[in-house]
């Protein structure tokens, strides 16, 4: 049979965090690892319920107690700073002789190694600890590699958002871009007026003469819309011949109404693609953020597009206010 | 070729030849960009180009050219990241001339889509040993070299090593291992991840 001082050897090369204790829980060996974590306390002849806490079970204060987990993982913590956690399991020697528990760090390895200043040494030949180690220095750098690349393409991702503000087709802004300006306008509480233009026969067009006249009287308009406004305003075809117009600090009727006047004055004009002549119109319902007590994006275009209906019913080629009345009917 | 050892060849040009040289080189190579990314793939044809060009311009060899670039995978500060995963490899030199059979398989964990060559040590004396390097990435056993020798300061152990030709498409290095503990090497922190 071997004796405790033979179980102990063994055990220093299996398991280099072991402890051996006596049936009253004092610490007879210890293994070298597990004494390095406290170089300058010698483990051996402390209790080792002293030094060690169980945090799983709880309930694990006395020896007995801690006999009676045999076989069962604890999860424990050292007593004193730094409170390295750890696990272990408990092994009783025969006939009440005490036990081996063996401990290891769990995921507390990472900051083991340098709390202590382990090196491969200290760890058993079967331990995956370095491997561990080293998995988790590898995957960070290419996590790292992969973080730099995501970051780079996140940046190309904003770039190509920024160019898909615009209608290729007109080069005029587009949906999205309107409603990120109208947000942002009515998020600083900006004085505006809002334009809805529905070019008229415009469906007539494309279907009797093909989309090619289509689409270059869409880009003629888009040109007519740009030279009637300022830089500072924005136009957007926010549909196939629907487009927003939005008139910054501008809260003249008289004012729109002329813009509104010129602009389907001119839209009227014939226009003449490859020997064919195009004829639409405009009609367009206006709305004043001075109309609202506190303006929602929403709100503003739903009552442009009220009035650009009024304007449509009214026999369309002409421009609509939206007016307060005209909504309690609805 | 992975992104990872054209970045490797890119970051060395540029640490020791000076970015300008850099540039030079892949525009001469008409790759259309000059930086590579880490993380992507790229055609390999595209990648020894590069290299035939890099080693043109700079009038040297591609297995010299090679050499130097695995010596600095180690023994640059650049590229101490990569040093502390081979230094896990083992405890002394010749544990971690043992770690490089599985050298391909550790990589793979780290990198899944990163394929190197298989690696096999043959020990023929405890001092004389053989690396062969099976096929998959023209000029491999050339890198190898300068990474062993480089590890080898590393460790502080005094090695001669030599390219013993090809067998069957497999490159063979030799070494002998004069003395594992002729100098005090570098230190290797377990915990000194950042």
């Amino acid at each position: 049979m071997m004796d405790l001082d033979q179980l102990g050897r063994m055990l220093e090369t299996l398991c280099p965090m072991f402890t051996l204790v006596d049936q009253d829980g004092r610490i007879l060996q210890v293994g070298p690892t597990l004494q390095k974590l406290r170089p300058d306390q010698p483990l051996v002849g402390s209790e080792f319920l002293e030094i060690f806490e169980l945090v799983r079970p709880r309930t694990v204060t006395t020896l007995p107690a801690l006999m009676a987990t045999a076989g069962t993982k604890l999860h424990l913590k050292l007593h004193d700073e730094p409170r390295t956690a750890l696990k272990g399991l408990v092994a009783p020697l025969p006939d009440d002789a005490g036990a081996v528990i063996n401990l290891s760090f769990g995921i507390s390895i990472l900051d083991a190694v340098r709390d202590y200043a382990l090196t491969s040494a200290d760890f058993s030949g079967t331990d995956l600890a370095i491997e561990l180690l080293y998995l988790v220095e590898a995957k960070s750098a290419a996590m790292e590699a992969s973080r730099s690349l995501n970051l780079r393409l996140q940046g190309a991702m904003l770039a190509a958002e920024e160019q898909a503000y615009t209608d290729t087709l007109t080069g005029l802004k587009n949906r999205r871009a309107m409603d990120h300006i109208l947000e942002h306008l009515v998020s600083t509480k900006s004085t505006f007026a809002l334009m809805h233009l529905d070019l008229d026969f415009f469906k007539a067009v494309n279907d009797e003469l093909g989309h090619a006249a289509g689409d270059y009287v869409l880009s003629q308009a888009a040109r007519i819309m740009l030279e009637e406004t300022r830089s500072d305003d924005t136009v957007a075809r926010i549909g196939g011949d629907e487009f927003v117009l939005i008139f910054k600090s501008l809260s003249s009727r008289a004012q729109l109404e002329r813009i509104a006047n010129r602009l389907i004055g001119r839209l009227q004009k014939p226009m003449v693609f490859e020997g064919e002549t195009c004829a639409i119109s405009a009609s367009i319902g206006t709305a004043l953020t001075s109309q609202f007590l506190s303006p929602k994006p929403a709100e503003i275009l739903h009552a442009a597009d009220l009035a650009l209906y009024e304007a449509k019913r009214n026999g369309r080629s002409c421009h609509r206010f939206y007016s307060e009345e005209a909504r309690a009917p609805e | 070729m992975h992104g990872l050892i054209n970045r490797a060849v890119q970051s060395f040009v540029c640490a020791t030849y000076g970015r300008e040289r850099w540039l030079r080189a892949t525009e001469a190579a008409e790759l259309g960009f000059a930086e590579f990314e880490a993380m992507l793939v790229y055609d390999r044809e595209k990648s020894y180009r590069l290299l035939d060009v890099v080693c043109d311009q700079l009038n040297r060899s591609r297995d010299e050219f090679l050499e130097d670039l695995g010596t600095y995978l180690v023994s640059h500060p650049n590229m101490e990241g990569l040093r502390r995963l081979l230094r896990f490899g083992g405890v002394t030199y010749v544990e971690f001339l043992q770690s490089l059979d599985d050298l391909a398989d550790r990589v793979k964990l780290a990198v899944s889509d990163l394929e190197l060559p298989a690696l096999e040590l043959l020990e023929r004396s405890p001092t004389e040993f053989e690396l062969r390097c099976h096929p998959g990435l023209d000029g491999y056993a050339n890198v190898m070299i300068g990474i062993l020798r480089a590890m080898a300061d590393d460790y502080g152990a005094l090695v001669i090593l030599r390219h013993a030709g090809q067998r069957g498409g497999v490159d063979v290095i030799s070494m002998v291992l004069v003395e594992s503990a002729f100098a005090e090497g570098r230190h290797f922190d377990l915990g000194a991840r950042n």
